[in-house]
């Protein structure tokens, strides 16, 4: 059996002393598994997804990618090696949607041919075809553009396992639903571990293959979204249920 | 009119040595005030007493503040080095603060984002924080160039030439036909490099502004 591309064992994390933002989460992410952390604000969850790519480390406990324990990973080849998608995209408002786009590439010195040829690829796999988008600058783009960009910017370098911070958060419902239809075309084809947060159960449920609840910095229950509606481990999770299909 | 026609070659000459002054001063204040604006960026708790000093320092009278260089060995005495050294302390604040609060306005998810795609410290200061920040810090230098313009007319004081000999002896003679003689070329250059300093900062933060046009 081949490890799991994420796994978090016993992860403690606190900013203050008297509320820990994560107390003791374990979880693991398959290879080809997308699993979503969904809970209230302030429950822990974009926490835990920035230890995968150390942005912040843990107090205690491990988190494995790849079977590696991150702290012994360098930060910055370790993030290469980690798709990274935020909310609003976080596009870098100088540089048009190709260069964006080609940032790990560049980082990982390919050549210009190399990176062009892939922007091309993964721009055409969120709709945004190179030869119409590729000059434009993020400002010139709508939410859902740019949205788009963040994604193919994240997938660029073709990394094994993407991390999504809210990525659809921002976004008017259409433009929304739009995102999610292509996350869900572009996870059929590319074999890749997926962290997603979300405060949105609905989404949770409709883009990951298994769904994690969190609240105050605990996993509440982990399961499909058969498995949890049939199921529900307790009163939070079972309000929570009842709010996202409202 | 004919009257500063006739002294053209001594106009142009003087300009030419406030020219050299200036942009002396302003070289050296940015290449000191930018990576110190940096620093003061990546270790904050140098940042308030470092800025306040600055503040203090700025509050010296130009007039005294080359008084107290003269005597100093080395960069002090009388003449063109001492200005460029006074020059810089005042250019220094503007281009230090703006590179400072420039640094520190750029969008954190920028930063982040540069961060967590892999960007080493470095690269995340060349490629996104200072290209992001340009226009503050060119704000600062257009300040910082605008002053140093005015405060060089005041370095003829202690001999360093420009546009304040013209001025200085005018007054010394009384005869206000000279002292416009350096004073209006000197106002034509401060609104000069207003001028293009603001065309600069216009055209990069259009480039780099987050919001649809």
């Amino acid at each position: 059996m081949t490890a799991p591309a994420i796994e978090f064992i016993d992860v403690r994390k606190s900013y203050q002393a008297e509320r820990p933002a994560l107390d003791g989460l374990t979880l693991s992410v398959g290879a080809a598994e997308a699993v979503a952390l969904v809970g209230p604000s302030g429950c822990g969850k974009t926490t835990a997804l920035k230890l995968v790519n150390r942005l912040l480390e843990p107090d205690s406990g491990k988190v494995l990618v790849g079977g590696r324990d991150v702290a012994n990973v360098e930060p910055v080849a370790l993030r290469r090696q980690i798709g990274y998608v935020i909310q609003e995209g976080g596009l870098f408002p100088h540089w048009d949607v190709a260069e964006n786009v080609e940032t790990v590439p560049r980082l990982l010195r390919w050549d210009e041919a190399r990176r062009r040829r892939r922007a091309e690829e993964v721009l055409s796999m969120v709709q945004l075809p190179l030869s119409e988008f590729g000059r434009r600058r993020p400002r010139e783009l709508s939410g859902g553009q740019r949205q788009r960009v963040g994604v193919a910017r994240a997938l660029a370098a073709d990394p094994p396992i993407v991390l999504m911070d809210e990525p659809f958060g921002a976004l008017d419902p259409i433009a929304r639903r739009a995102l999610q239809q292509e996350f869900l075309a572009w996870r059929g084809q590319l074999a890749k571990a997926v962290l997603l947060v979300t405060h949105d159960l609905a989404e949770a449920f409709l883009l990951a293959d298994r769904v994690a609840v969190m609240d105050r910095g605990r996993i509440r229950q982990v399961g499909t979204r058969a498995e949890i509606a049939a199921n529900p481990a307790d009163d939070f999770v079972k309000e929570f249920l009842s709010g996202a299909t409202s | 009119m004919s009257y500063f026609w006739d002294r053209r070659d001594e106009i142009l000459a003087y300009t030419a040595q406030h020219l050299v002054l200036v942009l002396a001063a302003t070289v050296i204040a940015v290449a000191i005030g930018v990576p110190a604006g940096v620093l003061l960026t990546r270790r904050p708790s140098l940042a308030r007493p470092i800025l306040g000093f600055a503040e203090v320092v700025q509050t010296i009278p130009s007039l005294a503040l080359f008084g107290f260089l003269i005597p100093l060995p080395l960069i002090g005495g009388i003449g063109t080095s001492t200005a460029i050294v006074a020059l810089i302390v005042y250019a220094l604040l503007p281009i230090l603060r703006n590179t400072h609060a420039g640094l520190a306005s750029v969008d954190p998810a920028i930063v982040e984002a540069a961060t967590g795609l892999g960007m080493t410290d470095r690269q995340r200061l060349w490629w996104v924080e200072l290209p992001l920040a340009l226009p503050v810090i060119l704000a600062g230098v257009r300040i910082a160039t605008v002053w140093s313009i005015g405060l060089a007319t005041i370095a003829a004081a202690i001999g360093a030439g420009g546009l304040g000999v013209l001025i200085y002896r005018g007054i010394a003679i009384v005869d206000n036909r000279l002292i416009l003689s350096g004073a209006v070329p000197a106002a034509c250059l401060a609104l000069a490099a207003d001028g293009l300093f603001s065309l600069l900062e216009r055209r990069w933060s259009r480039r780099v502004t987050r919001e649809r046009a």
